[in-house]
């Protein structure tokens, strides 16, 4: 087993009360590992209690990366929500804590 | 091939000045463009046009012009900027008078307007695209009402001889957008090219965000000298190539990891990323490091544009009041945890009118809640902020809040303190779309004719 933080970088972007999160492999041998390992469901799973909505996932192997738009993520949009992070701008950290199953790599 | 080279001088309103200032110097730039205008600054700014009717602009306006007329006028640098937010006339009179007072010969000044869909909007049925409802159902809640403009009106201005282009709400990749339509009279209904052009826009609109800024993660992703992070430069050819690099010897790096990143900021479906000007199609996008600092990005695409325009909608939403206090050493936790116990009962007993109330333990569990937390951080910490925050519907409820928490230092637990208050009103924003024709975009000069 091995943190998504080992194998892929991430970043957060919001609109309204939708959050967005890059999760995009350092080395494109490792994409087929996000295709398979980081699905929505595993998303929507790792963000209970902050994620409201439905979580979509888009992927563009182009640059071996995965897009997750995460609705209802904002508490009710980032200039309204009570939140002490508003925008969710941390949340593309907690997404890296993910387990993912394979064997650390170290070439 | 023709290239244009297109500095971004901000990326947020409040952005560092120096960045801007290297690049009009160093950056061998002929457009720098400054994205000052984030989704609710218009809203705050028509509150303040209505105390002040030649006010309703950037509050930073003077001091960047101050900081980057001098060095743009003598080598011929057009600056593109939204920083008019909900006045862009008297911020083009004001970017008037300041060049006037730096002794720099007479310059033509254009203010975009048209943006400003208030009275096409607030009668009507246009359904909110965030909740159930209409505009009109806001009544008198509603503040402002603002049309992303696209890169004709930008683009026209230049071709006019304008200097200086000042904006309201406009798309923020259209600001770059406008130079390279411009520069290279890309045709309206060239959807390939304009996707390309947005794909470049939409990389250096957040500035710092592409240079190595929001990126730095020690050990993982480290990036030098972000004290002196430098601002990008987008170097772009008449068939949309592109290549995103910064002025030489400043902090931070362009790398295909920056880009990548900030290629997938804010966007949703990348397919459709939707802009007045054309619906981009970031799918087949391909980022290749050429040279130190140097990242070239192809493959944008696009799709006609559609026939409607985002509108920005700002209204009072509701208010929000906020206690925080801290607790530390030994049992600092379920001191914490006490203390929230305490305001929830308190709230209750007192009947503080709130419609939405948060309890958290900062440097526990505040951003992530309680259920992530606890999975990644098994161990107590050291110290915690105790944080409630609570929406009500008047100052007076929002007030009262905050009053609670600070009633802890001597009505709570053991040794907590740093109290901190507020109670604020809350302008916030939600979108509508509009029919494309009810936006009439327009020129207005100001300055030398």
């Amino acid at each position: 087993m091995t943190k998504l933080r080992e194998i892929a970088h991430s970043r957060t972007g919001d609109k309204g009360n939708t959050s967005n999160i890059s999760v995009i492999a350092y080395d494109a041998k490792h994409y087929p590992l996000l295709l398979a390992q980081v699905t929505s469901e595993r998303v929507r799973a790792h963000f209970a209690g902050v994620v409201e909505g439905e979580v979509v996932r888009y992927e563009l192997p182009n640059i071996a990366a995965l897009n997750f738009v995460m609705a209802g993520a904002l508490g009710g949009g980032v200039t309204r929500s009570l939140a002490l992070d508003a925008h969710g701008k941390s949340l593309s950290s907690a997404l890296l804590d993910l387990e993912i199953d394979a064997a650390p790599d170290n070439e | 091939m023709r290239t244009i080279r297109i500095g971004s001088g901000a990326g947020y309103s409040g952005d560092r000045i120096e960045p801007a200032v290297e690049l009009a110097e160093k950056g061998d730039i002929q457009y720098l463009v400054f994205e000052c205008l984030g989704e609710r600054t218009v809203a705050l700014a028509q509150q303040a046009r209505m105390k002040n009717p030649d006010g309703g602009y950037d509050p930073l306006l003077e001091e960047r012009m101050r900081a980057v007329l001098p060095i743009c006028v003598p080598r011929g640098i057009k600056i593109v900027t939204n920083m008019g937010a909900a006045n862009p006339v008297a911020a083009a009179r004001k970017t008037a008078e300041i060049a006037r007072s730096l002794g720099l010969a007479s310059l033509k000044i254009a203010a975009v307007i048209g943006d400003d869909v208030l009275d096409a909007c607030k009668d009507g049925d246009l359904e909110i695209m965030e909740f159930d409802g209409t505009i009109k159902q806001l009544g008198n809640r509603l503040l402002s009402a603002n049309a992303y403009l696209g890169a004709e009106p930008i683009a026209e201005a230049l071709t006019a001889g304008a200097d200086i282009v000042i904006t309201g709400r406009a798309s923020d990749p259209a600001l770059f957008l406008a130079p390279m339509i411009h520069a290279f009279g890309w045709a309206m209904d060239d959807w390939n090219l304009l996707g390309q052009g947005t794909v470049a826009g939409h990389l250096l609109e957040c500035a710092g965000q592409i240079t190595g800024g929001y990126f730095a993660d020690p050990g993982y992703k480290d990036i030098p000298d972000l004290a002196r992070l430098g601002f990008p430069i987008g170097e772009v050819g008449e068939d949309g190539s592109l290549v995103i690099t910064k002025v030489a010897g400043s902090g931070g790096a362009v790398t295909a990891q920056t880009c990548k990143e900030q290629l997938l900021y804010e966007v949703h479906d990348p397919k459709r990323y939707i802009q007045p000007d054309v619906v981009a199609d970031f799918s087949q996008v391909t980022v290749e490091e050429i040279a130190a600092d140097r990242v070239r990005v192809s493959g944008g695409r696009g799709t006609k544009r559609s026939d409607t325009l985002k509108v920005s909608v700002g209204y009072v939403d509701s208010f929000i009041g906020e206690g925080q206090i801290s607790y530390a050493g030994p049992g600092a936790l379920a001191r914490g945890r006490l203390a929230l116990d305490i305001i929830r009962e308190r709230l209750k007993l007192t009947g503080v009118a709130s419609s939405e109330l948060r309890f958290e333990l900062v440097g526990v569990e505040s951003l992530h809640g309680a259920e992530v937390s606890a999975r990644a951080m098994p161990n107590e910490p050291y110290e915690v902020r105790v944080r409630v925050a609570g929406r009500t519907e008047n100052l007076r409820e929002a007030i009262r809040i905050g009053n609670e928490v600070e009633t802890l230092y001597t009505n709570g637990p053991a040794a907590g303190g740093g109290a901190w208050k507020s109670a604020r009103d809350v302008v916030a924003v939600a979108s509508v779309l509009l029919p494309r024709e009810l936006a009439k975009p327009s020129i207005q000069f100001v300055g030398r004719e």
